[in-house]
Protein backbone atom coordinates (compact mmCIF):
# COMPACT_ATOMS: atom_id res chain seq x y z
CA UNK A 1 0.00 0.00 0.00
CA UNK A 2 1.09 3.57 -0.55
CA UNK A 3 1.69 5.83 2.43
CA UNK A 4 2.51 9.52 2.84
CA UNK A 5 4.03 11.21 5.84
CA UNK A 6 6.14 14.18 6.82
CA UNK A 7 9.63 13.27 8.01
CA UNK A 8 11.65 16.09 9.54
CA UNK A 9 9.41 18.58 7.77
CA UNK A 10 9.75 16.97 4.34
CA UNK A 11 6.82 15.26 2.59
CA UNK A 12 7.67 11.70 1.68
CA UNK A 13 5.73 8.78 0.28
CA UNK A 14 6.46 5.15 -0.37
CA UNK A 15 5.11 1.67 -0.94
CA UNK A 16 4.96 -0.56 2.15
CA UNK A 17 3.55 -3.93 3.22
CA UNK A 18 1.24 -4.19 6.23
CA UNK A 19 4.12 -5.68 8.22
CA UNK A 20 6.68 -2.98 7.32
CA UNK A 21 7.86 -1.38 10.56
CA UNK A 22 8.34 2.37 10.72
CA UNK A 23 12.05 1.83 11.40
CA UNK A 24 12.36 -0.26 8.23
CA UNK A 25 10.60 2.39 6.19
CA UNK A 26 12.89 5.10 7.58
CA UNK A 27 16.13 3.16 7.15
CA UNK A 28 15.52 1.10 4.04
CA UNK A 29 12.81 3.12 2.32
CA UNK A 30 14.15 6.63 2.97
CA UNK A 31 17.81 5.90 3.67
CA UNK A 32 17.58 7.61 7.06
CA UNK A 33 19.91 5.24 8.87
CA UNK A 34 20.39 7.45 11.92
CA UNK A 35 17.56 5.64 13.67
CA UNK A 36 19.13 2.44 15.01
CA UNK A 37 17.78 -1.02 15.72
CA UNK A 38 19.41 -2.26 18.90
CA UNK A 39 17.18 -5.08 20.02
CA UNK A 40 14.10 -5.25 17.79
CA UNK A 41 12.23 -6.48 20.89
CA UNK A 42 11.04 -3.07 22.24
CA UNK A 43 13.52 -3.04 25.08
CA UNK A 44 16.45 -0.78 24.18
CA UNK A 45 15.06 2.50 22.80
CA UNK A 46 17.81 2.94 20.16
CA UNK A 47 14.98 3.34 17.62
CA UNK A 48 13.07 6.14 19.39
CA UNK A 49 11.57 8.73 17.00
CA UNK A 50 8.69 11.16 17.42
CA UNK A 51 5.33 10.49 15.79
CA UNK A 52 3.03 13.51 15.99
CA UNK A 53 5.23 14.84 18.76
CA UNK A 54 5.25 11.72 20.93
CA UNK A 55 8.33 9.54 21.52
CA UNK A 56 7.72 6.03 20.19
CA UNK A 57 9.84 2.99 19.44
CA UNK A 58 10.04 2.84 15.66
CA UNK A 59 10.60 -0.93 15.84
CA UNK A 60 7.20 -1.34 17.49
CA UNK A 61 4.89 0.57 15.17
CA UNK A 62 3.95 -0.19 11.58
CA UNK A 63 4.81 2.34 8.90
CA UNK A 64 1.23 2.26 7.63
CA UNK A 65 0.00 3.40 11.05
CA UNK A 66 2.02 6.58 10.48
CA UNK A 67 0.26 7.38 7.22
CA UNK A 68 -0.42 11.11 7.39
CA UNK A 69 1.69 11.61 10.52
CA UNK A 70 4.49 14.05 11.32
CA UNK A 71 7.61 12.03 12.06
CA UNK A 72 10.82 13.45 13.53
CA UNK A 73 14.10 11.53 13.56
CA UNK A 74 17.66 12.18 14.68
CA UNK A 75 18.47 13.54 11.21
CA UNK A 76 16.22 16.50 11.99
CA UNK A 77 17.97 17.39 15.24
CA UNK A 78 20.83 19.32 13.67
CA UNK A 79 20.64 23.04 12.96
CA UNK A 80 19.83 24.30 9.46
CA UNK A 81 23.49 25.23 8.88
CA UNK A 82 24.58 21.64 9.52
CA UNK A 83 25.95 22.26 13.02
CA UNK A 84 24.86 20.10 15.94
CA UNK A 85 21.59 20.87 17.73
CA UNK A 86 21.69 21.89 21.39
CA UNK A 87 21.10 18.38 22.75
CA UNK A 88 23.57 16.81 20.33
CA UNK A 89 26.19 19.44 21.22
CA UNK A 90 25.67 18.77 24.94
CA UNK A 91 26.19 15.03 24.35
CA UNK A 92 29.51 15.89 22.72
CA UNK A 93 30.55 18.42 25.38
CA UNK A 94 29.70 16.15 28.31
CA UNK A 95 30.97 12.94 26.76
CA UNK A 96 27.45 11.49 26.68
CA UNK A 97 28.39 8.83 24.17
CA UNK A 98 31.05 6.25 23.57
CA UNK A 99 30.17 3.81 20.77
CA UNK A 100 27.20 6.01 19.86
CA UNK A 101 24.79 3.20 19.08
CA UNK A 102 22.21 4.25 21.68
CA UNK A 103 22.71 7.97 21.02
CA UNK A 104 20.00 8.64 18.40
CA UNK A 105 17.37 7.18 20.71
CA UNK A 106 18.82 8.98 23.73
CA UNK A 107 18.75 12.33 21.93
CA UNK A 108 15.19 11.80 20.68
CA UNK A 109 13.99 10.77 24.16
CA UNK A 110 15.76 13.79 25.63
CA UNK A 111 14.09 16.05 23.07
CA UNK A 112 10.67 14.64 23.99
CA UNK A 113 11.36 15.12 27.69
CA UNK A 114 12.57 18.71 27.34
CA UNK A 115 9.57 19.62 25.22
CA UNK A 116 7.22 18.67 28.09
CA UNK A 117 9.51 19.51 30.96
CA UNK A 118 12.07 22.20 30.00
CA UNK A 119 13.95 22.10 33.35
CA UNK A 120 13.82 18.51 34.59
CA UNK A 121 15.50 17.37 37.80
CA UNK A 122 18.18 14.70 37.62
CA UNK A 123 15.68 12.14 38.95
CA UNK A 124 13.17 13.10 36.25
CA UNK A 125 15.81 12.66 33.54
CA UNK A 126 16.77 9.23 34.84
CA UNK A 127 13.14 8.22 35.13
CA UNK A 128 12.40 9.34 31.58
CA UNK A 129 15.30 7.29 30.20
CA UNK A 130 13.98 4.02 31.63
CA UNK A 131 13.38 2.67 28.15
CA UNK A 132 16.74 3.73 26.69
CA UNK A 133 19.58 1.32 27.32
CA UNK A 134 23.24 2.23 26.98
CA UNK A 135 25.88 -0.44 27.23
CA UNK A 136 28.88 1.91 27.32
CA UNK A 137 28.58 5.10 29.29
CA UNK A 138 27.05 4.09 32.60
CA UNK A 139 24.47 6.85 32.00
CA UNK A 140 26.00 9.55 34.23
CA UNK A 141 27.29 11.65 31.36
CA UNK A 142 24.11 11.17 29.37
CA UNK A 143 22.12 12.56 32.30
CA UNK A 144 24.60 15.43 32.66
CA UNK A 145 24.36 16.23 28.95
CA UNK A 146 20.58 16.41 29.08
CA UNK A 147 20.62 18.61 32.17
CA UNK A 148 23.17 20.87 30.47
CA UNK A 149 21.07 20.98 27.29
CA UNK A 150 18.17 22.22 29.43
CA UNK A 151 20.33 25.18 30.45
CA UNK A 152 20.98 23.97 33.99
CA UNK A 153 24.34 24.11 35.73
CA UNK A 154 26.15 20.77 35.84
CA UNK A 155 29.65 19.91 36.92
CA UNK A 156 31.93 19.69 33.90
CA UNK A 157 33.44 16.33 33.01
CA UNK A 158 36.75 15.71 34.73
CA UNK A 159 39.65 17.03 32.69
CA UNK A 160 42.93 15.18 32.66
CA UNK A 161 45.85 17.60 33.11
CA UNK A 162 48.40 17.24 30.32
CA UNK B 1 6.86 -11.69 10.74
CA UNK B 2 4.37 -13.44 8.47
CA UNK B 3 2.63 -11.12 6.07
CA UNK B 4 -0.88 -9.85 6.76
CA UNK B 5 -3.28 -7.22 5.59
CA UNK B 6 -3.33 -4.10 7.79
CA UNK B 7 -6.63 -2.23 7.97
CA UNK B 8 -7.13 1.17 9.59
CA UNK B 9 -10.86 1.72 10.14
CA UNK B 10 -12.04 5.09 11.44
CA UNK B 11 -15.10 3.82 13.34
CA UNK B 12 -15.90 1.04 15.79
CA UNK B 13 -18.58 -0.40 13.48
CA UNK B 14 -16.11 -0.71 10.62
CA UNK B 15 -13.59 -2.35 12.94
CA UNK B 16 -16.12 -4.91 14.16
CA UNK B 17 -17.12 -5.69 10.57
CA UNK B 18 -13.45 -6.09 9.58
CA UNK B 19 -12.89 -8.47 12.51
CA UNK B 20 -15.64 -10.74 11.19
CA UNK B 21 -13.06 -12.26 8.86
CA UNK B 22 -11.57 -15.51 10.10
CA UNK B 23 -7.99 -15.06 11.42
CA UNK B 24 -8.46 -11.30 11.79
CA UNK B 25 -7.09 -9.78 15.00
CA UNK B 26 -7.26 -6.31 16.57
CA UNK B 27 -4.07 -4.24 16.80
CA UNK B 28 -4.06 -1.53 19.43
CA UNK B 29 -0.76 -0.07 20.70
CA UNK B 30 1.16 -3.04 19.33
CA UNK B 31 3.52 -3.03 22.33
CA UNK B 32 2.72 -6.68 22.99
CA UNK B 33 1.38 -7.82 19.64
CA UNK B 34 4.22 -6.57 17.40
CA UNK B 35 6.93 -8.43 19.37
CA UNK B 36 4.65 -11.50 19.30
CA UNK B 37 4.32 -11.24 15.51
CA UNK B 38 8.09 -10.85 15.13
CA UNK B 39 8.54 -14.12 17.01
CA UNK B 40 6.00 -15.72 14.67
CA UNK B 41 3.88 -16.68 17.67
CA UNK B 42 0.79 -15.33 15.93
CA UNK B 43 -0.26 -15.61 12.29
CA UNK B 44 -3.26 -13.35 11.66
CA UNK B 45 -4.31 -12.92 8.03
CA UNK B 46 -5.56 -9.44 8.83
CA UNK B 47 -4.80 -6.90 11.54
CA UNK B 48 -7.44 -4.33 12.30
CA UNK B 49 -5.74 -1.27 13.77
CA UNK B 50 -7.83 0.45 16.44
CA UNK B 51 -5.53 3.46 16.78
CA UNK B 52 -7.47 5.61 14.29
CA UNK B 53 -10.81 5.20 16.10
CA UNK B 54 -11.46 8.40 18.07
CA UNK B 55 -14.54 7.01 19.87
CA UNK B 56 -12.31 4.43 21.63
CA UNK B 57 -10.16 7.09 23.30
CA UNK B 58 -10.70 9.26 26.33
CA UNK B 59 -11.29 9.47 30.07
CA UNK B 60 -14.66 10.71 31.33
CA UNK B 61 -16.18 10.92 34.79
CA UNK B 62 -19.87 10.52 35.57
CA UNK B 63 -20.63 10.80 39.26
CA UNK B 64 -18.48 8.23 41.04
CA UNK B 65 -17.57 6.28 37.93
CA UNK B 66 -14.60 6.81 35.63
CA UNK B 67 -14.97 5.50 32.10
CA UNK B 68 -11.82 4.93 30.08
CA UNK B 69 -12.00 4.08 26.37
CA UNK B 70 -10.20 0.89 25.34
CA UNK B 71 -7.94 2.78 22.94
CA UNK B 72 -6.69 5.23 25.59
CA UNK B 73 -2.92 5.05 25.99
CA UNK B 74 -1.24 4.51 29.34
CA UNK B 75 0.26 7.99 28.99
CA UNK B 76 -3.18 9.56 28.51
CA UNK B 77 -4.56 7.70 31.55
CA UNK B 78 -1.59 8.91 33.63
CA UNK B 79 -2.45 12.51 32.69
CA UNK B 80 -6.23 12.47 32.49
CA UNK B 81 -7.07 10.29 35.52
CA UNK B 82 -4.67 12.14 37.83
CA UNK B 83 -7.22 14.51 39.40
CA UNK B 84 -10.06 12.15 40.15
CA UNK B 85 -8.34 8.78 40.44
CA UNK B 86 -4.66 9.28 41.29
CA UNK B 87 -4.17 5.62 42.23
CA UNK B 88 -4.95 4.54 38.68
CA UNK B 89 -2.99 7.41 37.14
CA UNK B 90 0.02 6.37 39.23
CA UNK B 91 -0.29 2.81 37.98
CA UNK B 92 -0.44 3.95 34.35
CA UNK B 93 2.53 6.30 34.82
CA UNK B 94 4.78 3.39 35.75
CA UNK B 95 3.92 0.92 32.98
CA UNK B 96 7.04 0.22 30.91
CA UNK B 97 8.69 3.46 29.79
CA UNK B 98 7.53 6.73 28.17
CA UNK B 99 7.62 5.38 24.60
CA UNK B 100 5.64 2.26 25.59
CA UNK B 101 3.12 4.48 27.38
CA UNK B 102 2.67 6.63 24.29
CA UNK B 103 1.46 3.59 22.32
CA UNK B 104 0.23 0.87 24.69
CA UNK B 105 -3.46 0.99 25.63
CA UNK B 106 -5.66 -0.09 28.50
CA UNK B 107 -7.86 -2.14 26.14
CA UNK B 108 -4.83 -4.00 24.79
CA UNK B 109 -3.59 -4.66 28.30
CA UNK B 110 -6.82 -6.19 29.59
CA UNK B 111 -7.44 -8.08 26.30
CA UNK B 112 -4.01 -9.63 26.59
CA UNK B 113 -4.27 -10.37 30.35
CA UNK B 114 -0.58 -11.01 30.84
CA UNK B 115 -0.21 -12.61 34.29
CA UNK B 116 2.08 -9.68 35.20
CA UNK B 117 0.05 -6.85 33.65
CA UNK B 118 -0.70 -3.89 35.92
CA UNK B 119 -4.26 -2.81 34.96
CA UNK B 120 -5.93 -6.14 35.85
CA UNK B 121 -4.92 -5.59 39.52
CA UNK B 122 -6.78 -2.25 39.52
CA UNK B 123 -9.77 -3.68 37.66
CA UNK B 124 -10.11 -6.50 40.21
CA UNK B 125 -9.58 -4.33 43.29
CA UNK B 126 -12.11 -1.72 42.19
CA UNK B 127 -14.68 -4.17 40.85
CA UNK B 128 -14.47 -2.54 37.41
CA UNK B 129 -16.72 -3.42 34.49
CA UNK B 130 -15.12 -4.37 31.19
CA UNK B 131 -17.24 -3.24 28.25
CA UNK B 132 -16.84 -5.30 25.08
CA UNK B 133 -18.53 -5.11 21.71
CA UNK B 134 -18.78 -7.51 18.77
CA UNK B 135 -21.05 -8.34 15.86
CA UNK B 136 -23.70 -9.52 18.36
CA UNK B 137 -23.70 -6.18 20.20
CA UNK B 138 -22.19 -4.83 23.40
CA UNK B 139 -21.97 -6.49 26.80
CA UNK B 140 -20.73 -5.55 30.25
CA UNK B 141 -18.52 -8.04 32.09
CA UNK B 142 -17.59 -7.77 35.77
CA UNK B 143 -13.83 -7.95 36.36
CA UNK B 144 -14.30 -11.06 38.56
CA UNK B 145 -15.82 -12.89 35.58
CA UNK B 146 -13.67 -11.34 32.89
CA UNK B 147 -10.15 -12.41 33.95
CA UNK B 148 -9.99 -16.19 33.57
CA UNK B 149 -6.35 -17.15 34.10
CA UNK B 150 -3.04 -16.51 32.37
CA UNK B 151 -3.76 -14.77 29.03
CA UNK B 152 -7.39 -16.01 29.26
CA UNK B 153 -10.42 -13.71 29.36
CA UNK B 154 -14.17 -13.76 28.74
CA UNK B 155 -13.58 -11.97 25.43
CA UNK B 156 -15.13 -13.84 22.47
CA UNK B 157 -13.65 -14.08 18.99
CA UNK B 158 -14.24 -10.84 17.10
CA UNK B 159 -15.04 -8.78 20.22
CA UNK B 160 -13.28 -5.53 21.05
CA UNK B 161 -12.69 -4.13 24.54
CA UNK B 162 -14.32 -0.73 24.03
CA UNK B 163 -13.76 0.53 27.56
CA UNK B 164 -13.62 0.02 31.30
CA UNK B 165 -15.79 1.56 34.00
CA UNK B 166 -14.10 2.02 37.36
CA UNK B 167 -16.05 2.90 40.53
CA UNK B 168 -13.80 5.69 41.85
CA UNK B 169 -12.49 4.76 45.31
CA UNK B 170 -12.18 7.13 48.28
CA UNK B 171 -8.48 6.26 48.38
CA UNK B 172 -6.28 3.92 46.39
CA UNK B 173 -2.70 3.07 45.56
CA UNK B 174 -0.70 0.68 43.40
CA UNK B 175 2.61 -0.75 44.51
CA UNK B 176 4.75 -2.37 41.86
CA UNK B 177 7.76 -4.46 42.81
CA UNK B 178 9.61 -4.34 39.52
CA UNK B 179 11.40 -7.19 37.86
CA UNK B 180 14.29 -4.96 36.80
CA UNK B 181 15.02 -6.51 33.39
CA UNK B 182 11.48 -6.49 32.01
CA UNK B 183 10.15 -3.65 34.19
CA UNK B 184 6.92 -5.64 34.54
CA UNK B 185 5.84 -6.23 38.13
CA UNK B 186 7.30 -9.29 39.79
CA UNK B 187 4.39 -8.65 42.12
CA UNK B 188 2.00 -5.69 41.93
CA UNK B 189 -0.78 -4.88 44.40
CA UNK B 190 -3.64 -2.43 43.94
CA UNK B 191 -5.58 -1.43 47.06
CA UNK B 192 -8.87 0.50 46.78
CA UNK B 193 -10.88 1.76 49.73
CA UNK B 194 -14.63 2.49 49.50
CA UNK B 195 -17.14 3.50 52.17
CA UNK B 196 -18.30 -0.09 52.68
CA UNK B 197 -15.46 -2.31 51.43
CA UNK B 198 -11.80 -2.59 50.51
CA UNK B 199 -10.52 -4.25 47.32
CA UNK B 200 -7.08 -5.84 46.99
CA UNK B 201 -5.94 -6.99 43.51
CA UNK B 202 -2.68 -8.90 43.12
CA UNK B 203 -0.85 -9.32 39.80
CA UNK B 204 2.38 -11.03 38.80
CA UNK B 205 2.22 -13.54 41.62
CA UNK B 206 -0.13 -16.36 40.65
CA UNK B 207 -0.08 -19.09 38.02
CA UNK B 208 -3.75 -18.34 37.31
CA UNK B 209 -3.05 -14.64 36.82
CA UNK B 210 -4.57 -11.73 38.66
CA UNK B 211 -6.61 -12.44 41.83
CA UNK B 212 -8.31 -10.72 44.74
CA UNK B 213 -6.80 -11.39 48.14
CA UNK B 214 -10.04 -11.87 50.06
CA UNK B 215 -8.46 -12.28 53.50
CA UNK B 216 -6.67 -8.94 53.19
CA UNK B 217 -9.85 -7.28 51.91
CA UNK B 218 -11.71 -8.41 55.04
CA UNK B 219 -8.94 -7.44 57.44
CA UNK B 220 -8.62 -4.01 55.81
CA UNK B 221 -12.37 -3.42 55.84
CA UNK B 222 -12.17 -3.89 59.65
CA UNK B 223 -9.13 -1.69 60.05
CA UNK B 224 -7.55 0.20 57.15
CA UNK B 225 -3.95 0.23 58.30
CA UNK B 226 -0.71 -1.58 57.36
CA UNK B 227 -0.90 -3.29 60.74
CA UNK B 228 -4.03 -5.14 59.69
CA UNK B 229 -2.04 -6.83 56.91
CA UNK B 230 1.05 -7.68 58.93
CA UNK B 231 -0.53 -10.65 60.72
CA UNK B 232 -1.78 -12.21 57.46
CA UNK B 233 -0.04 -14.93 55.46
CA UNK B 234 -0.81 -15.36 51.77
CA UNK B 235 -0.61 -19.11 51.01
CA UNK B 236 2.19 -19.96 48.55
CA UNK B 237 0.15 -22.66 46.76
CA UNK B 238 -0.57 -21.68 43.17
CA UNK B 239 1.93 -18.83 43.18
CA UNK B 240 4.62 -18.59 40.49
CA UNK B 241 8.06 -20.03 41.14
CA UNK B 242 10.80 -19.16 38.66
CA UNK B 243 14.38 -17.92 38.57
CA UNK B 244 13.24 -14.53 39.88
CA UNK B 245 11.65 -15.87 43.03
CA UNK B 246 10.00 -18.81 44.78
CA UNK B 247 6.26 -18.96 45.50
CA UNK B 248 7.03 -18.27 49.19
CA UNK B 249 9.03 -15.18 48.20
CA UNK B 250 6.19 -13.88 46.03
CA UNK B 251 3.72 -14.46 48.87
CA UNK B 252 5.93 -12.41 51.17
CA UNK B 253 6.37 -9.60 48.60
CA UNK B 254 2.61 -9.49 48.01
CA UNK B 255 1.99 -8.91 51.71
CA UNK B 256 4.65 -6.22 51.94
CA UNK B 257 3.31 -4.48 48.80
CA UNK B 258 -0.22 -4.61 50.21
CA UNK B 259 0.91 -2.95 53.44
CA UNK B 260 2.81 -0.29 51.48
CA UNK B 261 -0.18 0.39 49.26
CA UNK B 262 -2.35 0.85 52.36
CA UNK B 263 0.14 3.32 53.86
CA UNK B 264 0.44 5.24 50.62
CA UNK B 265 -3.34 5.32 50.01
CA UNK B 266 -3.84 6.78 53.49
C1 LIG C 1 9.32 -2.64 27.42
C2 LIG C 1 7.91 -2.92 27.83
C3 LIG C 1 7.56 -2.83 29.17
C4 LIG C 1 6.26 -3.07 29.59
N1 LIG C 1 5.97 -2.96 30.92
C5 LIG C 1 4.71 -3.22 31.34
C6 LIG C 1 4.36 -3.09 32.72
O1 LIG C 1 5.17 -2.76 33.57
N2 LIG C 1 3.07 -3.36 33.07
C7 LIG C 1 2.12 -3.70 32.16
O2 LIG C 1 0.98 -3.89 32.54
N3 LIG C 1 2.42 -3.80 30.86
C8 LIG C 1 3.68 -3.58 30.42
N4 LIG C 1 3.97 -3.68 29.08
C9 LIG C 1 2.90 -4.09 28.14
C10 LIG C 1 2.17 -2.86 27.63
O3 LIG C 1 1.39 -2.34 28.67
C11 LIG C 1 1.26 -3.16 26.43
O4 LIG C 1 0.93 -1.91 25.93
C12 LIG C 1 -0.03 -3.88 26.71
O5 LIG C 1 0.16 -5.11 27.37
C13 LIG C 1 -0.76 -4.24 25.44
O6 LIG C 1 -1.43 -3.10 24.97
P1 LIG C 1 -1.35 -2.67 23.46
O7 LIG C 1 -2.31 -1.58 23.30
O8 LIG C 1 0.05 -2.42 23.10
O9 LIG C 1 -1.94 -3.97 22.73
P2 LIG C 1 -1.45 -4.78 21.46
O10 LIG C 1 -0.05 -5.19 21.60
O11 LIG C 1 -1.84 -4.06 20.22
O12 LIG C 1 -2.41 -6.05 21.59
C14 LIG C 1 -2.25 -7.02 22.61
C15 LIG C 1 -3.31 -8.13 22.41
O13 LIG C 1 -4.60 -7.66 22.71
C16 LIG C 1 -5.46 -7.68 21.57
N5 LIG C 1 -6.17 -6.40 21.62
C17 LIG C 1 -5.60 -5.16 21.66
N6 LIG C 1 -6.54 -4.22 21.87
C18 LIG C 1 -7.72 -4.87 21.96
C19 LIG C 1 -9.05 -4.43 22.20
N7 LIG C 1 -9.35 -3.13 22.41
N8 LIG C 1 -10.01 -5.37 22.24
C20 LIG C 1 -9.73 -6.69 22.06
N9 LIG C 1 -8.49 -7.16 21.86
C21 LIG C 1 -7.49 -6.26 21.80
C22 LIG C 1 -4.55 -7.88 20.38
O14 LIG C 1 -5.18 -8.56 19.34
C23 LIG C 1 -3.40 -8.66 20.98
O15 LIG C 1 -3.74 -10.01 21.07
C24 LIG C 1 5.26 -3.43 28.63
C25 LIG C 1 5.60 -3.52 27.29
C26 LIG C 1 6.90 -3.26 26.88
C27 LIG C 1 7.22 -3.36 25.43
S1 LIG D 1 15.27 -1.46 18.51
FE1 LIG D 1 13.39 -0.62 19.11
S2 LIG D 1 13.50 -0.74 21.25
FE2 LIG D 1 15.34 -1.71 20.66
S1 LIG E 1 27.29 4.81 23.86
FE1 LIG E 1 27.46 2.72 23.38
S2 LIG E 1 25.49 1.97 23.85
FE2 LIG E 1 25.41 3.98 24.57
Amino acid sequence: MKIDMTVNGRNVSGEVEGRTLLVEFLREGLGLTGTHVGCDTSQCGACVVHVDGAAVKACSIFAAECDGAQVATIEGQGNADGSLGAIQQAFQDYHGLQCGFCTPGMVMSAAALLKDNPKPSEAEVRDYLQGNLCRCTGYHNIVKAILAASGQEVAPVARVEA
Amino acid sequence: MYDFELMRPATLDEAIAALGDEDAQPLSGGQTLIPTLKNRLAMPSRLVSLSGIAELRGVTVEGDVMRIGGGTTHGAVAREAADRFPGLAGLAARIGDPAVRNRGTIGGSVANNDPSACYPAAAMATGATIVVQGAEGARDIAADDYFQGMFATALEEGEIVTGLRFPIPLASNYQKFEQPASRFPLVGVFVARYGDRVGVGVTGAAEDGVFRWAEAEEALAEEFSPRAVEALRLPAEGLIGDLHGTPEYRAHVARVMTARAVSAAG
